[in-house]
């Protein structure tokens, strides 16, 4: 009974909060001369340009890329080295990736360093615009690499569900070479599975504050960074410009999905012409693993490094440009960063266990009921659920922020519920598809065998289920720790995270303390992973058909 | 490269003042034993060399008792502090006050750290508009400007305050008037100072031989020297007050700035103004093309060698980052004839705080002379204090002259004036007309 | 009391349509093996499917199944009684051999006796010792033998097999096949065989029925 209740419980557990927090935000847009205001703004046409440039092209590339690795590395060493090297980055905070990105290219960075002087004759560092650049160029490399990871996890997730093996081999006997193979017989099916999760990509890429912040240009900055610059400010007369920016937003992330489903088609269309032409391009296979391999361990070692280097930061002393190294090493940061720290990670650790438990349970009993009714839910609601992932952030939370005001809630509560709405679709996305993916037959038989639809659960399903369970665990663990806005503004500024003291002391640019907070940002989303192979690894050690 | 641009290092932050017509800027109205007081200061000026001994000041306005009954309904409290986040230094140094509050008096003092004050005005906005009068979540704000100018606009303060503190009559309400006058506006004890700061510019001694003397010369050696000099974007607070020690030294008549901006006469008393940043645009780094986004991110391309001079707010910022090992051991500091901007930074208490009386023994706590010279020392914070050294006790005023001011900070004398800040709305022009001229690149 | 599996004017419509695709109506007296033939997606999976109580969603059953007396239709698949044999073993992964056997014992029997049942229907499997095994690394026949004695030792009143033998290689098929049908009979267990191979038919020796509509 409890179950039936679930589907209803979740959804509106999602969609109440958006609802309620959009209409706080757009209702100051609607009044007279916000959008007038907004239109006065002669950066308006550029912030438009960056934010839909940007964020369709960052969607498009890590999504070229996936398939690419999918589609020439699958089943090769190299993917499986490829794998462990994306995978914990997937736990890196977007504000964590963003700054160590930033200190590799910047001309001051570890890149110009190791090439200066001898390479470079740089004594001191040239003044060219990589960072920061009008164009949007290194905020859309920082969105492709931090992107890739999760769009991987994502096809992996999905691919059993296509039967790619087999449809390969398939190919494979027809003559078709390992990529186009891949591209004309398994993406078709993988491509649906992926749509969403692509969706979410294209509205974080459009819409994301802090990278944004980093890596994007500042005169003028993408809209939803200025959209944020207005909020911040305490003048009453910015609030209708942001709440107008916050509208127009919405508009373009709804138009880039409309763009991007229109481009689905056209590209359906120009692959079955390619597909019916029985292209082979075997020959092509060598040189685009080797692209794919490259542009894979690229990106990702762009991430680690960075993230080593704003870890070397963290030790530094004194480290002045060209020094490759520190010229000193010390704690003092870490000792400085020790005070306050065990509450601020005891804070972080208990809202994300908190968030990603009761979310896990949620999802588990939404699936668990949907195969029970042994129907899928309906489109629209699968839409409900994937709304708090579609919208952005920066249109939603001050309205939630006044609710909760309203409402007269605050502090730990609040921050729980807020980062539980926006952890549960991501724990929904990795796990749905591995659920689905039960063989329907194995419940069939074991209820056959005369077990009720609990034994079936807690003796069948979970079980088979413990490596996604766990990972959709680690990932609602990395979503919480990672979130910035609902924990400052639904916490009043009361509770306290790793990532909002990050923020907060990122805004004085001490790359030192950036890097201690990055790398212990990072821990506990890598221990979550790390839990998600080992625990089912050393659980089904004796079965081989587990180990997959 | 900060992830917020943050308008706030010592609170100040783009804003848009209301006009209400025919509004005078009002007067500071002394109280009767305020006017005392200043007699018998300046009695006592008179008759005693500098160095000579001052006993202390008899307590102001409160009398004892009542302090102490508000120290006994203070303990047990806690107050919440809404400051500016981005310094390790400054949440250590709060951090370092909260234990001596938690030890004497028994608050527990806790730091909200926050990227900008903004972010604890709306915060107190936003509960009165939900009608949270008690109970409010911030109880102290380190605040100035024109945050200081709107919160007292919409009547979000509690006070006077500051006058009826013990320590009160140790800040040097005469040598410093921005200690009683924020941007022009007048605390009236709405808000308690504790930090003096000056704008002071710094560069690598080992690259630049000889620092420009004044503005005309920053300009030409910005000029020679391409690629090497910039200034934060506005309307981050830092960058409009370049902007604004620029026009000081290019405006027609500089008590204009005292008084609200004549829209009538605006454009012609700035346009020599626009004529100086024009000239030197395509010279700075990035041509001009990008700004570093707040003071830290100006500090950080100093650090990495990407400029050689920039400039700061604390006059001892130079010395603490060298002293921490972040910055080269051969950056100094200087600043240009005729005097940079100096202003202060206050305590302010909300109107719906829920520990007004822990929060006025902090802003006490903040103004002893043990405190202030704590702030001082390049090791903790290099803060200029905000007492008048002549009125402290002999073993006070020792805590200061034996402090060693840092091998890059510039000795009071060597300072130079403190030129008052503006009035706010010159301040919200200036930001408006720089984003409307240089706001998006070509 | 009527023994053995008894499907009275059974019609199964798909979703959308009109007409019954499946017409079937007759009974299977115990230790006998009905035989349903049709061409490759006629509905043989979806018939059995009918009759153990996983329908999908959408299709449209009529008519009465009665096993042993006791009406089955619209009860849950775990109430019936009726074991299944899929065309792969599908012996769960995540569990030992014994664990797979186990799960179908009832929760009544346990300790000693509940291995020694374990132990006894390997032997008559001729897997004796196979209890600790990982059921990945058993070969097809083996996996086969396995599935039957699982779905077996939750004492079934009747037994379906949709295609058990069609991926085992020509001579485990005999094999398995002659071992399946032996031991159902042993058991008295009524059998429904689906199958396109005209060889298990005939090893079933039983009626073959068509009921599907072209």
């Amino acid at each position: 009974m409890i179950l039936r209740a679930a589907p209803a419980l979740v959804l509106s557990l999602m969609a109440l909060p958006v609802a309620a927090g959009l209409l706080g935000t757009i209702g100051p847009a609607l009044r007279p001369g916000a959008l007038e205001a907004l239109l006065a703004w002669p950066g308006l046409a550029r912030a438009i340009a960056l934010s839909l440039v940007t964020g369709l092209s960052s969607t498009v590339l890590a999504l070229a890329v996936v398939v690419l690795i999918l589609a020439t590395l699958s089943e090769s060493r190299a993917f499986t080295a490829l794998r462990r090297l994306l995978s914990p980055l997937l736990a890196l905070p977007h504000a964590a990736a963003a700054l160590g990105l930033a200190f590799l290219i910047a001309p001051s960075g570890w890149i110009a360093r190791a090439l200066s002087p001898w390479a470079t004759g740089w004594s001191v560092p040239p003044d060219a615009l990589i960072l920061n650049d009008p164009f949007g160029l290194s905020l859309t490399l920082g969105l492709v690499a931090k992107e890739i990871p999760f769009l991987l996890l994502m096809a992996l997730a999905a691919l059993p569900q296509t039967g790619a093996p087999a449809r390969q081999v398939l190919a494979a006997s027809l003559g078709y070479g390992r990529a186009s193979g891949f591209v004309f017989a398994v993406l078709p099916a993988l491509y649906p599975l992926l749509r969403l999760p692509c969706l979410a990509v294209l509205a974080y890429g459009m819409t994301s504050v802090e990278m944004g912040m980093i890596l994007g240009p500042g005169l003028p900055p993408p809209l939803s960074v200025q959209v944020a610059l207005w909020s911040a400010q305490a003048d009453l007369a910015t609030r209708p410009l942001a709440a107008a920016g916050a509208l127009v937003q919405l508009g373009l992330v709804a138009a880039a999905m409309g763009l991007w489903l229109l481009a689905e088609r056209a590209v359906i269309r120009l692959l079955r012409r390619a597909t019916m032409a029985g292209l082979r391009a075997r020959a092509l296979d060598a040189p685009l693993a080797a692209l794919a391999l490259t542009l894979g361990a690229g990106l990702g070692g762009a991430l680690a490094l960075g993230l080593a280097g704003l870890a070397l930061w963290s030790f530094a002393g004194s480290w002045t440009f060209p020094d490759l190294l520190p010229q000193t090493l010390t704690f003092t940061i870490w000792q400085r960063a020790g005070m306050g720290l065990t509450a601020t990670t005891l804070t972080t650790l208990a809202l994300a266990l908190a968030s990603a438990v009761v979310a896990l349970a949620l999802v588990l009993a939404l699936l668990e009921a949907e195969a029970r009714q042994g129907r899928r839910l309906s489109l629209p609601a699968q839409a409900i659920l994937w709304l708090p992932l579609l919208v952005p952030q920066i249109a939603l939370l001050p309205g939630l922020q006044a609710l909760a005001l309203q409402l007269g809630a605050g502090g730990a509560a609040a921050v729980f519920a807020g980062h539980l709405v926006f952890v549960l679709p991501y724990v929904f996305l990795s796990l749905s598809a591995p659920f689905r993916a039960i063989d329907p037959r194995l419940a069939t038989l074991a209820a056959s065998l005369g077990a009720g639809p609990d034994r079936r659960f807690w003796h069948l399903r979970l079980p088979l289920l413990l490596r996604p369970a766990l990972t959709a665990l680690a990932v609602g663990l990395a979503v919480s720790v990672g979130q910035y806005l609902p924990t400052l503004l639904l916490g009043g500024g009361r509770v306290t995270t790793l990532t909002t003291e990050a923020v907060a002391l990122s805004s004085g640019g001490n790359r030192r303390l950036i890097g201690a907070y990055a790398l212990l940002q990072m821990l506990l989303p890598t221990l979550g992973f790390a839990l998600a192979i080992l625990v089912p690894a050393l659980a089904f050690r004796h079965r081989k058909a587990m180990q997959r | 490269m900060s992830a917020l641009p943050s308008y706030d290092c010592l609170g100040r932050v783009f804003l848009r003042i209301p006009r209400r017509p025919g509004a005078q800027t009002p007067r500071v109205q002394p109280s009767a034993s305020e006017n005392t007081l200043q007699i018998q200061r300046r009695h006592l000026l008179g008759a005693f060399a500098a160095a000579a001994a001052l006993p202390a000041l008899p307590r102001a306005a409160r009398s004892s008792e009542t302090w102490e009954a508000l120290l006994a309904r203070a303990s047990g409290q806690t107050v919440w502090w809404h400051a500016w986040g981005g310094d390790p230094k400054i949440n250590d140094f709060i951090a370092w006050l909260g234990t001596q509050a938690q030890a004497r008096f028994g608050i527990t003092l806790n730091h909200v750290k926050l990227s900008s004050t903004a972010e604890a005005v709306a915060a107190v906005l936003a509960e009165r508009d939900a009608g949270r009068v008690t109970g409010g979540s911030v109880d102290l704000v380190w605040i100035n400007g024109e945050n200081f100018a709107a919160m007292r606009a919409e009547n979000l303060l509690f006070g006077p305050f500051a006058e009826s503190l013990p320590n009160w009559p140790l800040v040097d309400t005469v040598g410093k008037p921005a200690t009683v006058t924020d941007f022009t506006l007048p605390t009236l004890g709405y808000e308690s100072p504790w930090a003096m700061a000056q704008l002071v510019f710094e560069y690598d001694s080992a690259r630049v031989a000889a620092p420009p003397a004044n503005m005309a010369a920053l300009r030409d050696w910005i000029i020679a020297n391409p690629a090497r000099f910039t200034y934060p974007q506005p309307p981050d607070y830092l960058g409009t007050t370049f902007l604004k020690q620029v026009l000081y030294t290019t405006i027609a008549e500089q008590a204009l700035l005292q008084a609200p901006v004549d829209p009538a006469d605006y454009d012609r008393l700035v346009a020599p103004l626009w004529d100086w940043i024009a000239s030197v645009t395509p010279a700075l780094w990035r041509g001009g093309r990008a700004y570093p986004a707040s003071e830290t991110a100006l500090g950080q391309l100093l650090a990495d060698g990407e400029v050689d001079i920039a400039f700061a707010f604390n006059p001892g910022r130079a010395s603490a980052e060298i002293a921490a090992g972040a910055l080269a051991g051969t950056v100094r500091t200087f600043t240009p004839s005729g005097g940079t901007i100096g202003n202060a930074s206050f305590l302010a208490i909300p109107f719906n705080a829920s520990a007004r009386e822990g929060a006025q023994v902090i802003a006490d706590l903040i103004l002893s002379p043990e405190v202030q010279a704590r702030a001082q020392d390049p090791a903790i914070l290099g803060f200029q204090t905000v007492l008048d050294l002549v009125r402290l006790r002999p073993e006070d005023r020792a805590r200061f002259t034996a402090l060693d001011l840092g091998v890059a900070t510039l000795s009071p004398d060597a300072l130079g004036p403190a030129l008052l800040e503006p009035h706010a709305s010159w301040t919200t022009e200036l930001a408006r007309d720089w984003q409307a001229r240089y706001g998006t690149s070509p | 009391m009527k023994a053995g599996l008894h499907m009275h004017d059974l019609r199964i419509t798909a979703p959308g349509a009109d007409a019954p695709f499946v017409r079937l109506d007759g009974q299977v007296p115990p230790g006998q093996v009905l035989t349903v033939m049709g061409p490759s997606g006629s509905g043989k999976s979806t018939l059995l499917a009918a009759l153990i109580g996983s329908l999908p969603a959408g299709f449209r059953l009529s008519g009465a199944i009665t096993l042993n007396g006791r009406a089955v239709t619209g009860l849950p698949t775990e109430a019936r009684r009726i074991g299944i044999l899929f065309q792969d073993p599908l012996l769960f992964p995540h569990l030992s051999v014994a664990g797979n056997l186990a799960f179908a014992l009832p929760r009544g029997l346990r300790g000693a006796a509940r291995a020694e049942t374990i132990e006894a229907a390997l032997e008559e499997a001729g897997l004796g010792g196979f209890g600790p095994r990982d059921p990945a690394t058993l070969s097809g026949g083996e996996r086969a033998r396995v599935a039957l004695m699982r779905t077996l030792l939750a004492a079934p009143e009747a037994l379906l097999l949709d295609e058990p033998f069609s991926r085992l290689d020509a001579a485990r098929r005999a094999q398995i096949r002659a071992f399946t049908f032996a031991t159902a009979r042993a058991h008295g267990l009524p059998v429904v065989l689906v199958t396109h191979d005209v060889q298990d038919a005939e090893a079933a020796a039983g009626p073959i029925v068509s009921p599907f509509a072209d």
